[in-house]
């Protein structure tokens, strides 16, 4: 449990952040709450040469009403997205995950930029944000760009973020209708066996987690509601096309078994909340 | 012996409910474990582990971790082998047929299991030492592994080459084998049931750790070691290190948790006593959580088949047991007697007048197994308690009905069990009320069947188990009878200080129960001192030399009566110089609260405290009295004593995914007279919960090849309170016959009663279903795979 030795430092601004990756963006790795991070550098799966420590960088911590959208600092911890006024009142499907993360510690040190940086299927906030239809705003030396939850997350561990790149901000459209999220797992701060947001306005997006290599849609369910079919009928089409992992918690037959159930729920839950 | 409902009058402080005296030091992180002693210049010693099952050593090269920064030395299993006295002990040759492979510290030519070490490293800190270690490059050359225990049975795959089967003992009590065999033949219902226990990772709180100073003038090792056992410790290491017992000092620091995974005796606790002697310089290892999950003993880890004869009334006429044990790669220090701690115990606490037990210890290419909260106690609980509702299920009768029709009766007690044994006292009918009412199991039934009727996706399940234990280990004589190389007295003294406080040196060594608390009050209501002014010395055995430490909730009952006895002896001698002082004859005296006074004269009395200074200064003592008041007494079990009780979990099932959610949950234990509840409480929640953890959420998983795949707490499920319900307890109090103070013990019964409850309760929730078949641990996915097996008639997953 003692990571690999690696040069360590502290950035005071995004700028300086980003100048210390551009030096050696390969080896060199940002550092926000580390709860990803650092389990990996312990265990020595990862060994990164430096470490540029970007938690205690000014200015990208919040939760702002931005109009028709909420902003949200890419080092806002789950915490204070969990009890964000502004997110509770606008994106109340964000703040609920938010709040299911882990367990309070591991809520009051991770951040949100993390967690969607990192881009672990397991995670619940890039589920969350895919079913908002987020944009992740991204800084880098070729400039700043934005990058829709849609293409952001592209395989396991990786994402639209070159290495030399940083997530500086969370941007989700502020969201009336209906929500559910559906967390299912055998202990309280585990990450999720399966997942499931939904956000139905209208239209609806189910946004799967750990039912691949990366976050997902459940393509067949939106594609049976948007044709008219029932909730069960859609529910059970969730699984189409994936290919769910198989692991000690569960095999992949079980995980798209349980997709259809957890869809199912969430879209009901979603519906009778005002969907 | 009576039973009462409550937990007994307190007279003085034994009976209380007062807070732990440890606990200021333990939440305020005062106390101090091994890992935390500073030791200047210490080195640290990181362990290269086989990453193989099984594989022949081929070569060793240690060239590229030499010269790795800080490193000071690094050896090969073959470049230490001249180190060892004898192999790595094994206190418990069951038979004298026994099969034990060699086992050294560091392996020389083979490894047998993925943990097991093939080098050593030593560096200045404990970073460059695990640098350095990775640099170690070690050839192998793989063998094919014996993973599963019944293949391994088979003999299809030889764990060690240079055994010629992995049979490792059988061991048998057949007490009237024609006598069951009749029981079967004339039997109107048969039950055939098989069940395995999952091996399990004991995960203390504390992993490991030990460091081993040499003292620089008096040739002497100062033995830290975050262990159960360090008087046996101590005794082992003079046997197999080859430095005289009399030159090792053991001292257990705080302990942070055993739970039967610290009653051993260790490589890496051996490798830093060699290398301290060898390199002259304080040697450390702290153990990682990842590495405690395979170099650490693992529990459980049973292949069970039981049978019972019945009538159509459910009465019992004989059971019929046979095991499959997992011993692992090699034989720790009483792996091969744990199944035997269980082998009394498979009639549970039904009066069974025919009863046979066999078991076969198979060697596996895994980490070895041995003692684990409750010792082969819970698997015969478990067994016992499965088969009886699957006996309950197949005769029609409620579970509990089933129970009481064949419970040992109150009036049977000494009980002479089929297996034995003679069970000292109890009241199974009692406890067994008692549960039901906490839990309110009409009430439950009723909406059980509410649900069943409008076919819930939450359905709901109650499972009972009544069980007993043996503890208070043990009777030396009877250990003798099971082949065991030591004894199971304890030892203690007890003092007064000159300014009228008490001294207590114990045997036993706690590591998270609270014996000093427990000690203290007893202490405290024999000489009519405050608990507080009770000094309690333990785990050092330069401070207690004699002692046989702790296991098996033995403590207590065995340790505890040991202080009880001195205490009296102390009082002996305290009246014999009160007599002298009052000048009256020492039958006069009566003592209360550390007063002595004169029957019929009370204003003539002397306290304790003043005598203790008088025999301090010794100016004036009766004629061959010797000063100071002290006295020992070494206190050796006339029989274990059994503590029983019921305990009821009530269980929601999702049959949509097979989540299943602990809601309810009472337990009622009878561990005989209390010194202290709250203790006992907390024994016996923190005994449920890991009872709780086997049934549904703990278990070590290996893949076809031997890899271990469970290192992490993400992958190895200890449950945490969100987990779990409040717990509903109560309490019978039927007092042991054996021992002064009535006491049994209750370390490990929630341990025991809860695996079976929880699994039955699963089995109700879903019986209408069809489902009667369940492993452990329960996954919602294994559920979900029985109701979908049961629904299509396949009996098989889906
Ligand atoms: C015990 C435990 C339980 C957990 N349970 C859950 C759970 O149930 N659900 C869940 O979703 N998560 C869970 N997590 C993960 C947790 O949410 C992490 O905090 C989060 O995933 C990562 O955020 P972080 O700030 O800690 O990132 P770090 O660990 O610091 O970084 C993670 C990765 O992202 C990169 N990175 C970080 N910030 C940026 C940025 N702004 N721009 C570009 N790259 C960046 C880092 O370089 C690194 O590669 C758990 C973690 C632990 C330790």
């Amino acid at each position: 449990m003692i990571p690999a030795s690696f040069e360590y430092r502290r950035a005071g601004s995004v700028e300086q952040a980003l100048g210390w990756l551009s030096e050696d963006p390969d080896s060199t790795k940002l550092l926000a709450g580390g709860h990803s991070l650092l389990p990996l550098m312990k265990l020595r799966l990862a060994t990164p040469g430096v470490l540029v420590d970007v938690g205690r960088v000014p200015g990208l911590s919040y939760v702002r009403d931005a109009g028709d959208h909420v902003a949200v600092g890419a080092l806002t911890r789950h915490r204070d997205v969990e009890i964000s006024d502004v997110a509770r009142a606008h994106v109340p499907l964000l703040a609920h995950v938010a709040g299911q993360v882990g367990d309070p510690q591991v809520r009051h040190r991770g951040t949100i930029g993390g967690s969607i940086a990192h881009g672990d299927p397991a995670s619940d906030l890039p589920a969350a944000v895919l079913a908002l239809d987020g944009v992740l705003v991204i800084d880098g030396p070729r400039g700043r760009r934005e990058v829709g939850a849609g293409d952001f997350f592209r395989g396991f561990l990786e994402t639209a973020l070159a290495p030399d790149e940083m997530l500086t901000e969370i941007r989700v459209r502020k969201a009336p209708g209906g929500w559910a999220f559906q967390k299912f797992n055998r202990r309280a701060q585990d990450w999720a066996i399966v997942g499931v947001a939904a956000v139905v306005n209208g239209g609806a997006r189910v946004a799967l987690v750990n039912m691949g290599a990366t976050t997902v849609r459940a393509r067949g369910t939106e594609e049976a509601l948007a044709a008219g079919a029932g909730i069960a009928e859609a529910a059970a089409r969730a699984p189409e096309g994936l290919e769910p992992p198989s692991d000690l918690q569960g095999s992949a037959e079980y995980r798209r078994h349980l997709a259809t159930v957890l869809v199912r729920r969430a879209l009901e839950e979603a519906t009778a909340a005002g969907g | 012996m009576s039973t009462t409902l409550t937990d007994g009058p307190a007279a003085g402080v034994v009976g209380t409910r007062m807070l732990r005296r440890e606990d200021p030091a333990l939440l305020s992180g005062e106390a101090r474990f091994v890992h935390d002693l500073v030791v200047p210049g210490a080195l640290h010693l990181v362990l290269v582990r086989s990453p193989y099952a099984h594989a022949r050593v081929i070569s060793v090269d240690l060239s590229a971790a030499l010269a790795s920064p800080g490193v000071v030395a690094a050896f090969s299993g073959a470049e230490l082998a001249g180190e060892w006295g004898s192999p790595m002990p094994c206190a418990w040759p069951v038979t004298a047929d026994m099969q034990s492979p060699s086992h050294l510290p560091v392996a020389v030519d083979e490894v047998c299991y993925v943990g097991d070490a093939v080098a050593a490293v030593v560096a200045a800190s404990q970073a460059e030492a695990q640098d350095a270690a990775a640099a170690v490059a070690v050839a192998y050359e793989e063998l094919p592994a014996a993973v599963d225990l019944e293949d391994a049975a088979s003999d299809r795959v030889l764990a060690h080459s240079a055994l010629t089967s992995n049979r490792a003992y059988t061991w048998e009590l057949v007490p009237d084998a024609a006598a069951v065999e009749r029981a079967f033949a004339d039997a109107a219902v048969t039950v055939r049931e098989r069940y395995v226990q999952q091996r399990l990772i004991p995960a203390a709180m504390e992993p490991r750790g030990v460091c081993v100073v040499p003292q620089p003038f008096g040739g002497e090792y100062v033995v830290y070691s975050a262990t159960q056992i360090p008087h046996i410790l101590r005794t082992m290491l003079g046997i197999t290190a080859g430095v005289p017992e009399e030159r090792i000092r053991v001292v257990a620091p705080s302990v942070g948790g055993g739970f039967g995974s610290k009653l051993d005796v260790y490589a890496e606790e051996l490798l830093c006593l060699a290398l301290a002697r060898r390199l002259r310089k304080p040697v450390r290892w702290s153990e990682e959580r990842s590495e405690a999950a395979q170099a650490t003993i693992h529990g459980r880890g049973q292949v069970q088949e039981i049978e019972l004869a019945a009538d159509t009334e459910g009465r019992v006429a004989a059971v019929r047991v046979r095991l499959l044990a997992d011993m692992g790669a090699y034989l720790q220090l009483v792996t091969p007697g744990v199944p035997l701690l269980g082998a009394f115990l498979y009639h549970g606490v039904y009066d069974v007048p025919a009863y046979a037990f066999t078991c076969t210890g198979v060697f596996t290419n895994k980490t070895p197994t041995d003692a684990y909260r409750g010792a082969g106690r819970p698997e015969a609980t478990y067994a016992i308690e499965r088969a009886i509702d699957a006996l309950a299920r197949k005769v029609g009768v409620d579970p509990q009905e089933v129970r009481r029709r064949n419970f040992i009766q109150a009036d049977k007690f000494p009980y002479s069990s089929p297996a034995g044994l003679v069970f000292d006292s109890g009241n199974y009918e009692a406890a067994l009320d008692a549960a039901l009412e906490l839990i309110g199991y009409e009430e439950l039934r009723e909406a059980q069947a509410r649900r069943r009727g409008e076919g819930a996706t939450r359905q709901l399940g109650v499972g009972i188990s009544s069980y007993v234990e043996m503890c208070g280990l043990a009777p030396s004589r009877v250990l003798a009878s099971l082949n065991y190389v030591a004894g199971g007295w304890e030892a203690a003294t007890v003092r007064m200080l000159p300014t009228g406080k008490a001294q207590v040196v114990t045997g036993a060594s706690p590591h998270g129960q609270g014996h000093v608390t427990s000690w203290s009050m007893i202490v405290a209501d024999k000489l009519g001192v405050s608990p507080e002014d009770v000094e309690v010395l333990h785990s050092d055995t330069a401070v207690s030399p004699l002692g046989l430490d702790t296991y098996g909730s033995r403590s207590l009952s065995v340790g505890g009566t040991a202080i009880a006895l001195a205490a009296d002896r102390l009082i002996d001698k305290a009246r014999l110089l009160a007599a002298h002082r009052l000048e009256v004859a020492p039958e006069d005296l009566s003592l209360s609260a550390g007063q002595f006074s004169v029957r019929g004269s009370p204003s003539s009395a002397i306290g304790l405290g003043t005598l203790a200074f008088e025999a301090f200064t010794a100016h004036d003592l009766p004629e061959g009295m010797e000063p100071n008041l002290e006295a020992s007494a070494t206190y050796d079990p006339t029989n274990f004593t059994f503590p029983f009780g019921t305990h009821v979990a009530v269980v929601e099932v999702d049959t949509e995914t097979g989540k299943v959610d602990l809601v309810r949950y009472a337990a009622v234990d009878d561990c005989g007279n209390q010194i202290n509840p709250l203790i006992v409480d907390g024994q016996v929640h923190g005994g449920i919960v890991q009872g709780v953890a086997q049934a549904l959420f703990e278990e070590a998983v290996y893949d076809g090849e031997g890899n271990l795949l469970t290192t992490t707490f993400t992958d190895y499920l200890v449950p945490a309170a969100s987990e779990l319900p409040s717990f509903s307890l109560g309490r019978t109090v039927t007092p042991s016959p054996s021992n002064p103070m009535g006491v049994k013990g209750i370390g490990e019964a929630g341990t025991i009663a809860a695996t079976p409850a929880v699994v039955n309760a699963v089995v109700d929730a879903l019986s209408h279903l069809g489902v009667e078949e369940m492993a452990m641990p329960v996954t919602p996915e294994r559920v979900w795979r029985s109701i979908g097996a049961s629904a299509s008639g396949t009996g098989g997953g889906r």
